[in-house]
């Protein structure tokens, strides 16, 4: 395996998209915090409370779960679009293995990129702001949930990489699920569909970086379904990798 | 040890077979070639000794096991199938890096393999921007990466020119004569018949000659001898056995001694008695022509 993650880790550093959807992932992070604690701070008379600024200082995390997928996508898609995938299977034969190696990679540079991302966005937020009280384990614990989710939102992009294996269409499957449907599901009518809302992906997944919880879940176990959700993407994937011919 | 060995190999795509039923070996210290029309099954064929397609039926061995069997895989065997297959966002040193990583191979060998195939000034380029030529080299720099017994070819000269061509036939011989196992497919014979010592032919995915070059030439297509005369048509008449043609008289089957001494008898003045010697090509398509995919 270790053989396995330094051909990777050579792979997704000598691209260009690597640079760009992390560089975008990181903009949008700042950006938003940026324009969001601005505008806050000129919009409201008073002083603006320490969790807010958190929570504000994280609204890119929406639309970079995007930018994070597209690179999860790529991260397999373009192996497939090029054929480079058969030069990947001769070199790596066993499957699962190669696959393993390719989210293990993605994983460790999501999760860095993302959580320092993250921080950033709060560091830069709470400059603008300037909240009168700042809790400084409430910021990393936010950080640290934004980089899981956002990892989350790469691996989902993987798994439907791997499935669809063609650019284009795993990534609509990644908009749609991220979020298109989840908007949809809320809109479900009666308590058994406000149940299923609220565990539907990453109305899931997002109660990591609010803290906060739904009316089933709570921070962690909504991140623990979302990531169901992208086990069973990956899932099926793998599965068809397995079979099918290269 | 038989280097790659397939048993009644065969593979279906939905409707169509592409590969029926194959047996053959693959010895090593030689190039062999793999012949067949378009369409044939060869690179089918060498999808499934490299483990990327599921064969529907029989098996394929490489080296005694199943290619996915293999620990390091490109210490084994190295493979060029489609040089255009590559992420062509990457500098070639990229490329044969990660390629190098991933079955333990010294990241010294990259620069070793790029000067063998002449690349070593555009290492750091992105492969995108390669001619077919160099995209080529690349493909072969990248089978020779982990120094394999074994080597794979798909249509190796498609695309080239004549200079490209001579060094990837030099370059075929050179590795056979060093004790490796080149197996290299084309469609066309006039290529194999300059580079190859074994030939297996294939049509329709079924094998139709597994034999040596000089064996295959003597054996698909007799000679044959042309015989001119102002008095062509008592010739045909004396001999019996030859075939006419417009002009002249075509016989097989005798010698030009023989031919010439029976019209000396006759007194028959003779302006041509010429054996013509088999062409490849003509064997080769003779074999092949029952089982042409798409004829013109
Ligand atoms: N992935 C596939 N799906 C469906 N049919 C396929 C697939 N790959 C090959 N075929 C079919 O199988 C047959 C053999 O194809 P193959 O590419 O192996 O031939 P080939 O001998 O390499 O031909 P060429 O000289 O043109 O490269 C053809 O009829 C082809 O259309
Ligand atoms: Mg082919």
């Amino acid at each position: 395996m270790k053989h396995i993650l330094r051909s990777e880790w050579t792979k997704i550093r000598s691209v260009r998209s690597t640079v760009w959807t992390l560089t975008v992932t990181a903009a949008l992070m700042l950006g938003f915090s940026a324009l969001l604690n601005a505008s806050a701070r000129n919009t409201s008379g008073g002083p603006i409370p320490g969790d807010q600024t958190i929570m504000l200082s994280l609204t890119g995390t929406l639309l970079a779960s995007l930018s994070m997928a597209t690179l999860g996508v790529l991260v397999i898609s373009s192996e497939y679009r090029t054929g480079a995938i058969r030069t990947s299977l001769m070199a790596v034969p066993k499957r699962m293995s190669l696959l393993t190696g390719k989210i293990v990679t993605f994983v460790a540079i999501s999760l860095a990129v993302c959580t320092v991302a993250a921080a950033g966005a709060i560091g830069v937020g709470a400059a603008i702001s300037q909240p009168p009280s700042f809790e400084l384990g409430e910021a990393a614990r936010s950080a640290l949930g934004s980089g899981l989710y956002l990892t989350a939102c790469g691996l989902f992009g993987l798994g439907l990489g791997t499935l669809v294996r063609h650019t284009p269409g795993a990534i609509v499957s990644a908009i749609a699920l991220i979020l298109v449907l989840p908007t949809i599901a809320n809109q479900l009518p009666g308590e058994w569909g406000r149940t299923v809302a609220e565990h539907f992906t990453t109305n899931a997944g997002l109660l990591i970086v609010s803290g906060q919880a739904n009316g089933s879940l709570g921070p962690w176990s909504g991140f623990a379904v979302y990531l169901a959700w992208v086990a069973l993407a990956i899932t099926a994937g793998a599965a068809l990798m397995r079979h099918r011919d290269a | 040890m038989t280097a790659i060995r397939a048993r009644r190999l065969s593979k279906r795509y939905g409707g169509t077979t592409a590969v029926a039923d194959l047996s053959f070996d693959v010895e090593p210290g030689r190039v062999t070639g793999f012949l067949g029309p378009n369409g044939a099954g060869k690179s089918t064929t060498m999808r499934m000794i490299l483990g990327l397609d599921r064969p529907s039926g029989g098996s394929v061995l490489v080296d005694g096991r199943p290619y996915h069997e293999l620990r390091h895989p490109l210490r084994k065997v190295g493979a060029l199938l489609d040089a255009k297959a590559v992420h062509g966002g990457r500098s070639a040193r990229n490329h044969l890096l990660a390629i190098a990583h991933s079955n333990g191979i010294p990241a010294s060998r990259v620069n070793e393999v790029l000067e063998t195939v002449g690349l070593r000034e555009v290492a750091g380029r992105r492969i995108g921007g390669f001619s077919l030529g160099m995209s080529q080299r690349l493909g072969i720099a990248a089978a020779l990466l982990g120094d394999p017994e074994i080597l794979l070819f798909d249509e190796p000269v498609n695309g080239l020119d004549p200079d490209g061509i001579l060094w990837i036939r030099t370059f075929m011989r050179e590795l056979a004569a060093e004790g490796r196992t080149v197996f290299v497919s084309s469609h066309l014979m006039s290529e194999m018949a300059q580079t190859a010592d074994h030939l297996i032919v294939i049509g329709r995915g079924s094998l139709i000659a597994d034999t040596s070059v000089t064996e295959f030439i003597g054996r698909s297509s007799q000679g044959y001898v042309r015989v001119r005369s102002p008095r062509l048509a008592e010739v045909a008449d004396l001999i019996k056995v030859g075939e006419p043609h417009p002009g002249h008289l075509r016989v097989t089957g005798m010698s030009t001694l023989e031919i010439g001494t029976i019209t000396a008898r006759a007194g028959i003045p003779l302006e041509e008695l010429t054996y013509v010697r088999p062409s490849l090509e003509a064997a080769y398509m003779e074999l092949t022509k029952d089982s042409l995919e798409y004829t013109s």
